[in-house]
């Protein structure tokens, strides 16, 4: 049940993008279409739950023991850093297309700052090993969900009449504010 | 026009990182509740971006174009450490109320954008320069963000009741949807200035 309150908690009512902020430099970039922003969303997810995994084991039997905790926002950028690397070079193999579509923005999970934010709120939060993965699959899938339903109503919105100074950012900003008031509506579930 | 001046001003409008190449979101919707916390803000990543810009460039030729990244991520990781201490013993209310993301200027695309596009190109003069407008362009449109949002959510600005006693505060200004509302318009208002510029111009 504590696991579950968790992950739902990093999904819905304190959703990384929607509530926290974190992450959105992709969320402008790649949410145009619906087919890259759920590559996009599966390969966030993935890098954060193996990152969530490395950073507390990093934390807590190098950082803490060896008491040199001011080098952890080296540490952390490191490991992440490495990490989208691997799944670079991983994607690179399996599925060029979706590769080529990605394009600039996988090099750039690197700078997501919703993967280095987890890191940094799972240390803060003072999670177990097994609710800070939970925790980092809940934040990816909570990314996912937003860049994904964006993606959805920024591709009606090729067909909408939005007024000239508002078109592109402007409008996407908007509706990502009315999905923000859409998800204070989940405040009281945990 | 003189190349310097250039490069300084391009940073406070034509390139503003946030209303115009939209990057370095994050903090700058997620610290914005008010106009204080948005200029405290803006000028912490103005200094990492100054220093990390002019290092960079003082030291392009010597680092291999292979590793470039993660030797510019270990310069920024360093600058972020030293700031976030710093505020940390010296302006400790600010550093609460910032929270996570002093650690998370390390991945503000802002920074390792200036570093790769620019500093590991220019001489140091320029980069310098450049770096200076792009972390001043930064922090007005931070402080403008913030001050949007604590007025009307709260009737202030610097924490100066400004508004008369009959305004009613917009409480969803201060709360997360009204970071991205009060954003998407700005956005909007910048495009309208620019394109009457323009059409004065020409």
């Amino acid at each position: 049940m504590e696991f579950f309150l968790i992950f739902l908690g990093a999904v819905l009512v304190n959703n990384f993008v929607l509530v926290q902020f974190l992450g959105l430099c992709p969320l402008m970039g790649v949410s145009k279409q619906v087919e890259t922003s759920v590559g996009m969303g599966m390969a966030v997810t993935f890098v954060m739950t193996v990152a969530a995994a490395v950073s507390w084991l990093i934390e807590h039997y190098i950082l803490v023991p060896f008491e040199i905790e001011f080098l952890q926002t080296v540490a952390f950028i490191l490991v992440i850093a490495s990490m989208v690397q691997l799944v670079e070079m991983f994607l690179n193999k399996m599925s060029p297309s979706l590769y080529r579509s990605l394009g600039i923005f996988l090099p750039l999970i690197t700078t997501n700052c919703a993967i280095m934010g987890m890191a940094l709120l799972m240390v803060q939060e003072q999670y177990t090993f097994i609710q800070s993965v939970i925790f980092g699959i809940g934040a990816g899938v909570g990314f996912t969900i937003a860049l994904v339903l964006l993606a959805g109503l920024r591709e009606e919105l090729d067909y909408a009449d939005v007024p000239v100074p508002l078109k592109g950012a402007g409008i996407a900003f908007i509706i990502a504010g009315l999905l923000s008031v859409a998800f204070t509506g989940f405040g009281g579930l945990v | 026009m003189t190349r310097a001046k250039a490069d300084f001003l391009r940073g406070l409008w034509n390139e503003n990182p946030v209303f115009r190449l939209l990057i370095g979101l994050c903090p700058a919707l997620g610290v914005t509740s008010t106009a204080i916390n948005g200029i405290g803000m803006g000028l912490a990543t103005s200094f990492v971006l100054l220093c990390s810009s002019t290092l960079i460039s003082v030291i392009k030729n010597i680092i291999p174009a292979k590793v470039r990244i993660p030797s510019y991520i270990i310069i920024i990781a360093t600058f972020v450490t030293i700031a976030d201490l710093s505020m940390n013993a010296f302006a400790p209310e600010l550093h609460r109320a910032l929270g996570v993301f002093v650690p998370l200027i390390v991945v503000n695309c802002l920074v390792l954008g200036r570093s790769e596009a620019y500093a590991s190109k220019m001489p140091v003069g320029l980069a310098a320069i450049d770096a200076l407008g792009m972390g001043l362009g930064f922090t007005w449109a931070l402080g403008a963000l913030g001050g949007v949002r604590e007025l009307l959510g709260t009737g202030e600005l610097f924490h100066v009741q400004v508004m008369p006693a009959f305004f009613e505060p917009w409480g969803i200004m201060a709360a997360p949807p009204g970071a991205f509302l009060s954003l998407g318009f700005l956005v909007a208002i910048m495009n309208i200035i620019s394109a009457r510029m323009n059409k004065k111009t020409a």
